[in-house]
């Protein structure tokens, strides 16, 4: 591994599937234990530095590392001294100096993660980063398919909906096909990056011609305000032609799953009797991000000297 | 770099154990093992404490040599033990030193480990950290009324208070020297090796 | 002064000797000798007419902390400039005389080049309603490009009637050309990489679309138009099929979209940052061939000095530009001439004679530029040694700012000495002032 995980189209095979390798042996030593605490990361400071509101994937990271036995320091932008105007780069040097060794952003701007790596000498790892990349988010992802599916190789996935402004899905294209997916787009044109031709993937506008082939339907949240610029007429329209209901869910192959990261627009772009389904792993993907964000922490900073 | 121009020479390698030594020595253990976990039973009653022990194998050459061991004690005392491994990379005080390496499987019998004999397998007892290590994994995943320990070789230069139960060779050795254990499962063979590391 | 330059080879020809006196050319010819004069060696170096840049950011009034009159103008003369033209995006805007007044008086103080200012085309660059270009034209600055650069006058109606209004007085209207409902939150070129990146895409479409429509205009009210930093394939082949047609336009490109790409932006350095974006190596290729074929008219820098505090940040909250006066050459020389696209008569052309002329200040008196380097002429000329080669070092640089694109690339070309009417502003490749 290298000393930073920025975006997932950096991870090359073997990388991915050691993330992944190691997230399933965590899960293994931790299985029906009481003490679901590892004294790995002792006197390791992670510090959580969000730009954006994100509880989910904040509480997410901040378990992963306090099972490590990492210190954990939440550093919210909003009401601090960000807020007034401190520069990134103050933040990162200002957080480095009180001692943490690796730091997980979460940033409005697409790359602000590459210009942290840049500053620091810890670690950095992209807790989501504009419409760039979300790479944690893509390795439970694909890990929630390994597990429910038993691989990865030549698995069927569709990811459906805001396509462009999304940095699941960028995670996603990068790290799935990396991993021998056949990773098919869904979503109207206007949702589709310019572009999107030069990705390893195939595209579609059509939900109901895809459905069919699909042995994992990855769908993406979207964005109301999207609407008013004119991305789609109307919220009606969109959950018409592009989202899960139960009737589209029946096309599905028997052993196909749901995925969503979370969080849902219940009634938009997908169904709450299909979100609640047998079929959906969205409960076991908010467990599995745990486990990853272990592994990932454990590789970057387990060996890495000070 | 600054290169020296005299030949460096091959690292010398002497074999410590052959396959038949390795298996002649793994026999006794087992033969301990029966010996010392029978509980109080006389002749005729030999395997009576063995369902209590579990054998627990330290990743990556104490995996397969716990089932060894297992293996042999079946067939000497025709009673089977659980076998478990425990990996301790994210127990290991020392990972910025070694860096990180992937993980391991951690298997424990259903039963788990609570109130029984739990042998300990590894293959080389030196420093004594893996072991030490392999202790705090234990205390995690339950409690043991005893533990024990079973080492294929013992090379000294211990840096905690940790002595072996079993201990299928004793090695003296220089710190310079590398002590390698080789298994058919692991490596297609039997054998120990002992290494000069030329610096 | 009198200064006598022996051995230069005037647009790379036949060494010759060069007397310059009272500010003008005095004589041209081998083995020139004059009593008192002051000798420059210039063996080996290359002498073109001093250049002319249409499009420089100087931030005074305003932004001293990134650039000021002063030290922009010490830049341009170690770049070989005699004459810059200062845009209007300062603070305040250049949209009255007296503000154009003031930024060409701190160019006479600076004393190292002319600082011709540029008015705004609209009160304070809002694109709302015309300033006074007539009050402007008539200043002592005597302004003949306008522009609201930074800003695209993007309303079709107000382009018109400003292109039609200048007329009255010879003016011409800089276009900063991009469809602004089309860029809204753009960050870099719209294409692969912008979706791969997660930058917010610029398309081209929104430069070619208001370039188009304002060679329509232009060619409709038969006023004169120029098109700024021109960073598309599209855009060359938009302004090729005007000219074909007698369109009076003319356009510019900066050295760095002559010679970087957008896989800059992938480091996420914002350095690289700028407006127009860097685009596709085949838009590179275009806009190279389009200077070579006169398509462009002119290189001009799009010197943009930016605070350390404006760049070293996300990218998306970087502001966007770069500096060019110094590199301006040596990109030139590098995409141009030394691959042969152009020659040195055509670096005079598309540096000095095409940009003085669509300044307006190639007319016939002292304050001339752009002019042949023959006698009678204003000693407005710089010495070029070609074979010299150096790598970019942003703290030596003469700018206030540090945010070169070029940082640590090698380049060829040194600027050895600049005259300004006579005056040596920069000699042994350093500034005299
Ligand atoms: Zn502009």
């Amino acid at each position: 591994m290298k000393r930073h995980l920025l975006e997932a189209a950096d991870l090359d095979r073997a990388d991915a599937t050691l993330v992944l390798d190691t997230a399933a042996q965590i899960d293994q030593a931790l299985a029906g234990r009481e003490v679901k605490k590892l004294p790995t990361l002792r006197g390791r400071t992670v510090v959580n530095l969000f730009y954006e509101d994100s509880t989910r994937t904040r509480i997410s990271f901040e378990l992963a590392a306090k099972r490590l036995s990492a210190d954990v320091i939440n550093f919210s932008a909003k009401g601090s001294s960000v807020s007034k105007g401190e520069s990134l780069k103050d933040t990162a040097l200002t957080l480095e100096a009180m001692g943490s060794d690796a730091i997980v952003v979460r940033h409005s701007a697409s790359g602000a993660p590459h210009r942290l790596a840049g500053w620091v000498r810890g670690s950095v790892v992209n807790a989501g980063d504009g419409t760039h990349e979300h790479p944690t988010q893509a390795l439970l992802d694909a890990y929630t398919i390994r597990r429910r599916l038993g691989r990865l190789d030549g698995v069927r996935v569709a990811i459906v909906g805001d396509v462009l402004h999304s940095r699941v899905a960028r995670s996603n294209v990068w790290l799935l096909t990396t991993l021998g997916a056949e990773v098919t787009l869904v979503a109207p044109p206007t949702l589709l990056p310019v572009g999107v031709g030069s990705w390893p993937v195939q595209f579609s506008y059509d939900l109901d011609a895809v459905l069919p082939k699909a042995d994992v339907v990855m769908v993406l949240r979207v964005q109301l305000e999207r609407m008013n610029a004119s991305f789609f007429p109307s919220a009606r329209e969109y959950s018409r032609r592009y989202g899960l209901d139960a009737v589209r869910m029946a096309a599905l192959g028997d052993e196909a799953i749901v995925m969503h990261p979370g969080p849902m627009n219940r009634g938009m772009e997908i169904a709450a009797d299909v979100a609640d389904s047998v079929r959906s792993t969205i409960v076991e993907q908010v467990g599995n991000g745990v486990s990853v964000r272990m592994a990932v922490l454990y590789l970057l900073l387990g060996g890495s000297p000070q | 770099m600054a290169g020296s121009p005299a030949p460096v020479p091959e690292n010398q390698s002497t074999v410590l154990l052959g396959a038949a030594d390795v298996a002649r020595v793994v026999d006794r253990i087992a033969h301990q093992v029966i010996e010392k976990c029978a509980g109080g039973g006389g002749a005729g009653d030999e395997g009576a404490g063995l369902p209590d022990v579990v054998l627990v194998g330290i990743p990556t050459r104490g995996a397969p040599l716990a089932r060894r061991l297992a293996g042999r004690i079946a067939a000497f005392a025709g009673t089977a033990v659980d076998v478990g491994t425990v990996d301790i990379t994210l127990y290991r005080d020392d990972l910025r030193m070694r860096g990180v390496r992937a993980l391991e499987d951690t298997v424990l019998p259903p039963e788990g480990i609570d109130g029984r004999l739990v042998v300990l397998v590894d293959d080389v007892l030196f420093s004594g950290r893996s072991v030490r290590a392999a202790l705090d994994a234990l205390r995690d995943l339950g409690r043991p009324r005893a533990v024990q320990l079973a080492v294929l070789v013992d090379r000294g230069h211990r840096e905690l208070p940790i002595r072996a139960d079993y201990v299928g060779k004793n090695v003296p050795t220089s710190r310079a020297q590398k002590v390698r254990v080789h298994l058919a499962e692991t490596d297609g063979t039997d054998e120990v090796l002992v290494t000069e590391e030329r610096r | 002064m009198t200064h006598l330059i022996k051995g230069a080879r005037v647009l790379g020809g036949d060494p010759a000797d060069l007397l310059l006196e009272d500010g003008r050319i005095a004589a041209v010819g081998e083995r020139l000798s004059a009593a008192g004069a002051t000798v420059v060696d210039a063996d080996g170096l290359v002498a073109l007419p001093g250049l002319v840049d249409l499009h420089t950011h100087l931030r005074e009034p305003g932004r001293e902390d990134a650039e000021t009159v002063e030290t922009g103008s010490r830049a341009a003369a170690l770049g070989g400039f005699t004459a810059v033209h200062a845009m209007a995006n300062t603070d305040p805007v250049a949209d009255t005389a007296g503000v154009v007044e003031q930024v060409w008086r701190l160019g006479r103080q600076a004393g190292l080049v002319d600082v011709v200012p540029v008015g705004a085309v609209t009160v304070g660059l809002r694109g709302e309603r015309l300033a006074e270009l007539g009050a402007m034209a008539d200043s002592a600055a005597r302004v003949r490009v306008f522009s609201d650069d930074g800003h695209c006058v993007a309303d079709p109606a107000l382009m018109r009637r400003a292109l039609e209004y200048v007329k009255a007085f010879d003016g011409v209207v800089a276009q900063h050309a991009e469809e602004p409902r089309l860029t809204a939150g753009a960050q870099m070129n719209e294409g692969d990489l912008s979706a791969r990146l997660g930058l917010t895409g610029w398309p081209a479409a929104a430069e070619e679309a208001v370039i188009a429509r304002d060679v329509l205009l232009a060619e409709h009210v038969g006023a004169r138009l120029h098109v700024c930093h021109v960073s598309t394939a599209g855009s060359v082949e938009i302004l090729r099929w005007a000219k074909s047609r007698g369109v009076q336009v003319t356009a510019e490109v900066t050295p760095h979209h002559l010679l970087l790409t957008e896989t800059c932006a992938e480091s996420y350095d914002p350095v690289f940052k700028v407006n127009p974006p860097l685009r596709t190596d085949a838009d590179v290729q275009a806009l190279r061939a389009g200077l070579a074929d006169g398509t462009i008219d002119a290189v001009a820098t799009d010197h943009a000095p930016h605070a350390v505090e404006d760049k070293e940040s996300e990218w998306a909250q970087a502001r966007p530009g770069m500096l060019g006066l110094e590199q301006a050459l040596s990109v030139v020389l590098e995409t141009l001439v030394e691959p042969g696209l152009l020659d040195w008569a055509g670096v005079a052309d598309r540096m000095s004679v095409r940009p003085a002329a669509i300044g307006r200040l190639d007319g016939r008196g002292p304050r001339s530029h752009g002019r042949p380097l023959t006698p009678g002429e204003p000693a407005n000329l710089l010495l070029l040694d070609p074979a010299a080669r150096a790598v970019v070092d942003p703290a030596a640089l003469a700018s206030r700012s540090r945010n070169s694109p070029y940082a640590g690339r090698e380049l060829p070309g040194r600027v050895v000495a600049t005259f300004l009417r006579g005056e040596a502003t920069v000699l042994d490749g350093k500034a005299q002032k």
